[in-house]
């Protein structure tokens, strides 16, 4: 299953960063097996790292994956009725961007073994990796570790990067999150702020910033893929998180799967393969 | 094995609200959300989190500035160039070995 293996990669990723941070390789298993998302876990795990508060866990984690939400509301209505409301808190569990984007470009209403089937790899490649990074952080000879450690941020530009060229409203966001980033980072008095916190304030500045300046455009009309459910994933799916994406693996129309999930993730599509 | 009884409630608390942003919706949530605003909010998350957590950190992330910046610019002309996760960080991986090598040496 392509998601699991592009877990497995950015995973491994995630294993080195919490090793070099101070945990085990059971905890870094144990943060992704019951975690399943790739920016709640690496904002988190330094605070879990520095025993951190855990109000400041909690309120990260709500930020960063307050988009799920959104996810969710949309997944509930395309699911069939074989998921049982058990089925749901399962469902629930898995619902990462990739797992959504495909589920969601099905055409039809997807039923129950379809969504464990779709959910059981990805969990199983995300955990794996994790657990293989760290013990390759424990093992390695330290400049391949550190080496290894740019890894994650340099996921992170690659997901950034290609989406912020095309899209000007989301360049600004950048340019401003990245400059909140530095004065929180240089800036004397606000050295004393929290990672976690950081996050949550520049997640909320940039975004409700750029959503009163610059709101996204829903395109339902416009949209061809509307028929297949597709239309919500313009707004709900978020390009940035897609880490790896084989909507057109199990896509009745991958046109379509590839215009609601932006450019970038088609080119790492294409790059994965 | 080092996990520490403290480690078990930051899990807790941590899978709990991510499980429950996830959960919710799909049992309670039936009707689509329309809210401009909201979904346009949703949409620039991702961006802004992403970023901020990419730098100015990636510059220190190998211990030694000249490697970080020279891994951070590699990582943005192969992002330019829309290059795979898996490539952009492999990328990055390189230029820091390379650095580090080279400094070493000097």
């Amino acid at each position: 299953m392509p998601i699991a293996l592009g877990y497995l990669a950015v995973s491994f990723a995630f294993g080195i960063s919490s090793v070099i941070a101070g945990l085990s390789w059971l905890e870094a298993t144990l943060i992704s097996l019951l975690n399943l998302t790739s920016a709640g876990q690496l904002a988190g795990m330094p605070i879990i790292a520095m025993r951190g508060s855990l109000l400041e866990l909690a309120a990260t984690q709500l930020v960063i994956n307050s988009r799920y939400s959104l996810m969710s509301v949309s997944l509930s209505q395309k699911l069939g009725l074989s998921v049982s409301l058990a089925d749901r808190f399962f469902v629930g569990f898995c619902n990462t961007d990739e797992i959504y984007a495909v589920a969601t470009s099905y055409g039809g209403r997807v039923g129950r073994r379809y969504m464990i089937g779709l959910g059981i790899p990805p969990i199983i490649g995300w955990t794996l990796g994790t657990l293989l990074g760290a013990i390759a952080g424990d093992i390695l000879p330290a400049i391949l570790v550190t080496s290894l450690s740019v890894a994650m941020y340099a996921m992170f530009i690659a997901i950034v990067v290609p989406r912020a060229k095309e899209d000007m409203p989301t360049l600004l966001c950048v340019v401003i999150a990245v400059a909140l980033s530095c004065m929180f980072a240089f800036v004397p008095i606000f050295k004393v702020v929290p990672s976690g916190f950081v996050i949550i304030i520049i997640a909320l500045t940039a975004s409700l910033l750029m959503a009163l300046v610059h709101p996204v455009d829903d395109e339902e009309d416009a949209d061809p893929c509307r028929e297949n459910g597709q239309g919500d994933a313009k707004g709900a799916v978020d390009p940035a998180v897609s880490l790896v994406d084989d909507a057109s693996a199990t896509d009745p129309a991958p046109d379509c799967s590839c215009d609601a999930t932006s450019d970038a993730t088609c080119a790492r599509e294409e790059a994965t393969r | 094995m080092t996990v520490s009884p403290h480690f078990f409630l930051y899990l807790a608390v941590m899978a709990g609200v991510t499980y429950l942003i996830r959960l919710l919706p799909l049992l309670f949530v039936r009707k689509r959300i329309k809210n401009r605003f909201i979904r346009s909010f949703l949409y620039y998350v991702p961006y802004a989190v992403l970023s901020a957590m990419a730098f100015p950190a990636i510059f220190f992330a190998t211990g030694n500035i000249i490697s970080g910046v020279l891994a951070a610019a590699v990582c943005i002309t192969l992002g330019l160039f829309k290059r795979g996760l898996v490539t952009v960080a492999a990328g990055g991986a390189l230029t820091v070995l390379i650095s580090e090598l080279v400094i070493m040496l000097i």
